[in-house]
């Protein structure tokens, strides 16, 4: 048996339905993160977790016990929030020792806990401080201390490097993941930052519209999504539209130009049109190996991104993004020029048999 | 772009002229006239408050032989007892009033925003409904059986406070409402709960601690309505401040002036001191975002 485990987890407000059956089986240790967009059920799922929110049908167990109507000061369950919650009137060390004092603990266990908690978060001689004398970063680690105090059976983070600058958050995310390994404690993290959750986890959950779209370790989410959704939202990605010529070969007509897919395309039939995703960084300028994908086409656009660049092939209504490192020596093809980029057939992935949405939703749901 | 003479201040040109005479750029000259003009509000209102005071104890002064108003007031046991008395009545009202109006103002904005109009409403009543109304009401309900409160001192005192917590709720529920927007009231709930604290805890802890500030404002509110209040307490026959000032008012000629300024005064000290209290009060809240 899993030690956090979810399971047919739903939740309805009124008539709105939050959280469609999710089913969650977390291992002791592991880091698991919710993404997904605003409004997607992650934030929600975690607060039933925490009990917080009663979901409305569904069970939820950590390590064998029934946690589903427990109320939340009762479940051990440790809880970092995105605006720190730090109570004002108490220091440092008061907020740090908050928890262990509601659990009655001798004075000296918790000056001597709460000195443990200062040195892991590198805050060793701000205990006297107030919350208010403290940088947001500096808050956040207290918060993360105040919640590990009480050793809990889980710990939950609801996004909370979301209010701190980009610098603080990469090197917070990284401590984050040094105390979490540290202690090995089981821990559940909402974000809605790709970049955070693949970065962080063992597994992700990718979640949409209250439903779970897909739960796997990040290098799965990122290179086999398992639904358009997962592809547009995990990364940058080209979601084209193909016609199938030949279902159990896989080949495909993009814009007048036959490509082959990964695999067969089971259950259409010629005809049909699929949605192919296509990561820019698996495409390269020119005409590649033999038996690569090839696609021509007008150059629309080059930008650059600092270690890369990014270029815009025309595809007629379409266009393909492709990727090639920066580089001071290289020749760039000029904008308007016909150019011809190449790919493997294996990283041209049919994803469904609806069409693809238009490139504006795409671009859209990847900056969600 | 430069900047020019504030057209705020058009039509002051005597003042404009001498700053500009003092070698000031436009806008340190925009400055000045800014800073001057709001001195000259604050003297105003200095000036409207302190007069009338000043015009009172003036008044106080003719009484003969010297000072004797002053010693006629704070030698009469009723001065000091009516004061005291309307001034326990005041506390013991705060404390009601904060017991019944934090949890409610913190369970509205916590579980039940949908109520909070409605109860906004509700406080709101003692504006749109007199003391004599309300008085008349608790009189003709608890001075008969079964609840017969106004045949005995202690009853009777009861109805007055009770009248008071009523007369209390338009200030105390705004400065706790106030003072609830102004910290993220359901994380630090939610957080103190995750950390095995109960309901009782995180009110008396968390929640109350961080509130102190605007409890105090809503506590001076209320203390001097108390002790002002003259139709409740005449009504049920206590002895208050209000009936006494009320009472020496039509019997004395300088005793009154020199009653108001007394508990002017006494009313500003224990202003003071709460102020003392919450100075010490920790509630800058950074909500979110980095520093």
């Amino acid at each position: 048996m899993a030690f956090l485990e979810l399971t047919g987890i739903q939740k309805r407000f009124g008539d709105v339905a939050a959280v469609h059956d999710f089913n969650l089986a977390a291992e002791r240790g592991e880091f698991i993160s919710f993404l997904g967009p605003s409004g997607c059920g992650k934030t929600t799922t975690l607060r039933m977790i925490a009990g917080f929110e009663q979901p409305t049908a569904g069970t939820i167990t950590v390590d064998g016990a029934d946690m589903t109507h427990r109320p939340a000061n009762r479940r051990n369950v440790g809880m970092v929030f995105q605006s720190y919650a730090l109570f004002p009137n108490m220091s440092v060390a008061d907020n740090i020792g908050f928890g262990l004092k509601v659990r009655k603990r001798p004075k000296d266990q918790i000056r001597k806990r709460v000195g443990e908690l200062l040195e892991l978060i590198n805050l060793p001689d701000k205990g006297n401080r107030y919350p208010y004398q403290l940088s947001g970063g500096q808050q956040q680690r207290v918060a993360l201390a105040r919640a590990l105090a009480i050793e809990p059976q889980v710990l939950l983070l609801d996004e909370p490097l979301s209010a701190l600058d980009a610098k603080i958050r990469v090197a917070l995310r990284h401590e984050i993941r040094s105390i979490q390994r540290q202690l090995g404690i089981t821990t559940v993290y909402v974000t809605h930052d790709q970049e955070e959750a693949l970065s962080l986890s063992d597994r992700v959950v990718v979640m949409s519209e209250g439903r779970v779209e897909q739960i796997g370790p990040p290098s799965e989410i990122y290179n086999f999504p398992a639904t358009s959704f997962v592809a547009s939202f995990v990364g940058t990605l080209n979601l084209l539209s193909a016609k199938v010529v030949d279902a159990p070969t896989g080949r495909l007509d993009l814009a007048g130009q036959e490509i082959r897919a990964s695999a067969g395309i089971a259950g259409a039939s010629a005809g049909t049109i699929v949605s192919v995703a296509l990561r820019p960084e698996s495409i390269s300028l020119g005409e590649g190996a033999p038996g690569d994908n090839r696609l021509r086409g007008p150059l629309q656009d080059v930008s650059f991104l600092g270690s890369i660049v990014r270029m815009r092939l025309s595809l007629g209504d379409a266009a393909v993004s492709f990727d090639t490192f920066n580089d001071p020596n290289l020749e760039l093809p000029s904008v308007g020029s016909v150019v011809t980029v190449s790919f493997p057939h294996e990283a041209s992935l049919v994803l469904d048999h609806a069409p693809a949405p238009r490139s504006a939703e795409v671009a859209a749901l990847a900056e969600a | 772009m430069t900047a020019g003479p504030n057209p705020a201040f058009a039509g002051r040109g005597v003042v404009d002229n001498v700053l500009r005479d003092a070698g000031l750029t436009p806008s340190r000259r925009a400055r000045g006239l800014s800073k001057i003009l709001w001195w000259g509000v604050f003297v105003v209102a200095v000036l409207y408050f302190f007069v009338p005071l000043y015009a009172t104890f003036l008044f106080s002064l003719k009484a003969r032989p010297n000072l004797a108003a002053y010693t006629n007031t704070l030698d009469d046991p009723q001065f000091i007892g009516s004061l005291l008395y309307s001034f326990v009545v005041g506390l013991i009202t705060v404390v009601i009033s904060m017991a019944l109006l934090v949890p409610t103002a913190f369970w509205v904005r916590l579980r039940l925003p949908r109520l909070r109009r409605f109860i906004e409403f509700i406080t709101l009543l003692p504006f749109v409904i007199p003391p004599v109304i309300l008085v008349f009401g608790l009189l003709r309900t608890y001075s008969r059986a079964p609840i017969a409160l106004t045949n005995s001192n202690l009853g009777s005192d009861a109805l007055l406070v009770a009248a008071y917590v009523v007369l209390s709720f338009p200030y105390m529920y705004r400065a706790v409402d106030t003072g609830l927007r102004s910290i993220d009231v359901q994380s630090l709930a939610e957080a103190s709960q995750s950390l095995g604290a109960g309901w009782l805890r995180t009110m008396w802890q968390v929640i109350f601690p961080n509130l102190r500030v605007s409890l105090l404002s809503g506590a001076f509110l209320t203390l001097a309505i108390v002790i002002g209040e003259f139709t409740v307490a005449t009504f049920l026959a206590r002895p208050a401040f209000g009936p006494y000032l009320s009472l020496i008012g039509g019997n004395k000629a300088y005793e009154p002036a020199a009653v108001a300024l007394i508990s002017f005064g006494l009313t500003w000290i224990a202003m003071g001191f709460l102020a003392v209290i919450g100075r010490g009060s920790r509630t800058r809240v950074q909500v979110t975002g980095a520093r």
